[in-house]
């Protein structure tokens, strides 16, 4: 597979480099100053067409969908939102998403499974919400659903992992076709922190356990889970917003570009092995 | 995700332990043997307790009809992962060793009340019951053959969600078993899904909740953050029932809680109706 190769070679590139530690890299990918999704799509998209709402309930301001131009490409975008300011975070709920938001992202995802258009997810989340009222509107069914609906959606789909890939909520909206992740972006089962705190009873071995549970985008190539490393300028994608985003667009494009040439049953085929191929060991 | 949480305050154990049961939830006490004899369900509150994956195969499937399948697909230590106590292999070999099991998921072809089925059944006392990917294996394989054989599936599920000594990879088998359930499901057979005491996290979050039907047992605990987690989030105490059975089925979630002595007629039931 041409691109796996893409990752580890890319993956053996930053490790030549003065390499960070996955602790090290935690933080970046948690810097407030990193590029979040109204940043990528300032950068990348000629325009950008907001829908709201998940039809039941409620908007939710955590998950953020909407249409797209991409290059020559029209997409739907679906992203974690997260803010640059207090106020902002305060709105986007530092990008934990209430099952509101998935339901919005399936709602969404159907509509362009219906004109054939591809879609962009932007995946940047400490995790879904762990509220009361969140629990009561069925946080466990709604990521239960998502990942079925967006397993099965019979139109292309590009995962850029740009920040915070926290767990659960997290993989709601990172099934798909294509798993780019940025350099500096970490993916988890469990926050090193809660995984430290657990395994180590002591919430300061964070480093060890952010070490211990691989996930750097090397790590995640190595594994077989994402297939492209997108590399950020020196020291960081908050160093230079605007080359951040070309990185990305260009590989979400080349992306887009190689699974549009699919046939639609192909394409199902190929998400359904690359799921089954996940942890085969045995 | 953790998939087990800090245990919780231990009541006031009287001397002779080994011979006393405690109900976890409304803290009777009462002989063991009574315990057992009831089929580990409170007599006083009926909090319908755990069961091995053993005991509740013998109690669902008929007698004698259970096969197992992919026995031979076990956990697999991929990231070497070792934490503060020792390493994973270790813990995840006594675990082998003491339960007989190989995995958190006993899978098999079987028949309920003379409905041709595969099941699965989830052991909690196989590391808090937590996905792997090894879970995500036999899950997936079942889905396979299930469609090859047109099997209904039925999966007991417990657990505290997924196995993080397994890292990135046990994340992913929610979307993998998901995804396998979802083409089970188009394929036109039928998917129960029994949420036992306790299904939490990860495991919440995937296959269990994606039931053509989802039912459950007085009092199990169901939801998908802990309510630890909530508690310091909202700064609130939360309500005894809070992701209860009772709770999750007022809240449109469960379709029915149904009593472990009954269950056995109720899954056949729904497969009668369906035409399985």
């Amino acid at each position: 597979m041409a691109s796996k190769k893409t990752a580890a070679k890319t993956a053996q590139k930053t490790s030549k480099a003065k390499a960070p530690t996955a602790w090290d890299r935690v933080q970046l990918a948690r810097d407030a100053k990193r590029p979040h999704l109204a940043d990528f799509l300032r950068e990348i998209a000629s325009d950008f067409e907001e829908l709201h709402g998940d039809r039941l309930v409620n908007d939710d301001r955590a998950l953020i969908g909407g249409f797209a131009t991409i290059g020559d490409e029209k997409v739907l975008v679906l992203g974690h939102h997260k803010g640059a300011t207090v106020e902002e975070n305060m709105e986007a709920n530092f990008g934990m998403v209430n099952p509101d938001g998935y339901r919005k992202a399936m709602r969404l995802g159907k509509l362009a499974e219906k004109f054939h258009l591809p879609i962009v997810t932007f995946v940047d989340t400490p995790g879904a919400y762990p509220g009361d009222t969140a629990e009561a509107r069925g946080q466990a069914e709604a990521i239960a659903k998502s990942l079925e609906v967006f397993a099965g959606l019979k139109t292309p789909i590009v995962v850029v992992v740009t920040g915070e890939g926290g767990s659960g909520g997290a993989l709601a909206i990172a099934v798909g076709d294509r798993i780019l992740m940025l350099e500096n972006a970490v993916y988890s089962v469990i926050s090193p922190e809660g995984c430290a705190g657990i395994l180590w009873r002591d919430g300061k071995a964070a480093p060890l356990a952010a070490e211990a549970l691989k996930i750097t985008a090397a790590d995640l190539a190595k594994l077989g889970v994402i297939d492209e490393i997108v590399p950020e300028p020196a020291g960081g994608a908050q160093k230079n917003h605007k080359l951040a985003a070309a990185n990305v667009k260009k590989a979400v494009l080349k992306a887009i570009k190689e699974l549009k040439k699919l046939a639609t049953e192909d394409l199902m085929a190929a998400r359904y092995e690359k799921l089954m191929k996940m942890g085969r060991f045995n | 995700m953790s998939w087990f949480e800090p245990k919780q305050e231990k009541p006031a154990i009287p001397p002779a332990k080994a011979l006393w049961a405690v109900c976890p939830k409304c803290k009777s006490h009462m002989p063991k043997e009574e315990w057992k004899a009831n089929n580990a369900i409170c007599p006083k509150c009926n909090y319908h307790g755990r069961l091995s994956a053993r005991d509740r195969i013998a109690q669902v499937a008929d007698e004698g009809s259970f096969e197992e399948l992919f026995r031979a697909v076990s956990y697999s230590d991929h990231l070497s992962f070792h934490d503060a106590s020792g390493d994973y292999k270790s813990k995840v070999e006594a675990t082998i060793a003491k339960t007989k099991e190989t995995e958190s998921i006993v899978m098999g072809k079987a028949s309920i009340g003379g409905h041709s089925v595969m099941l699965g059944v989830m052991d909690f006392s196989f590391m808090g019951g937590s996905l792997g990917t090894g879970t995500g294996e036999r899950i997936a394989r079942a889905c396979e053959t299930a469609m090859a054989e047109r099997r209904p599936l039925v999966i007991f599920s417990a657990s505290g969600g997924a196995r993080m000594h397994e890292g990135i990879l046990s994340l992913m088998q929610m979307a993998k078993t998901s995804a396998a359930i979802g083409k089970l499901k188009d394929a036109g057979l039928p998917y129960i899904s029994v949420l036992t005491d306790p299904t939490t996290g990860g495991v919440s979050a995937s296959y269990a909740m994606l039931g053509d039907i989802n039912i459950t047992e007085p009092k199990a605990l169901i939801g998908f953050a802990g309510r630890r987690v909530i508690e310091n989030t909202i700064h609130q105490k939360l309500p005894d029932d809070f992701q209860s059975a009772e709770y999750l089925e007022k809240h449109g979630f469960i379709d029915k809680i149904v009593e472990r002595k009954d269950l056995k007629a109720f899954i056949a039931k729904m497969l009668s109706y369906w035409g399985f």
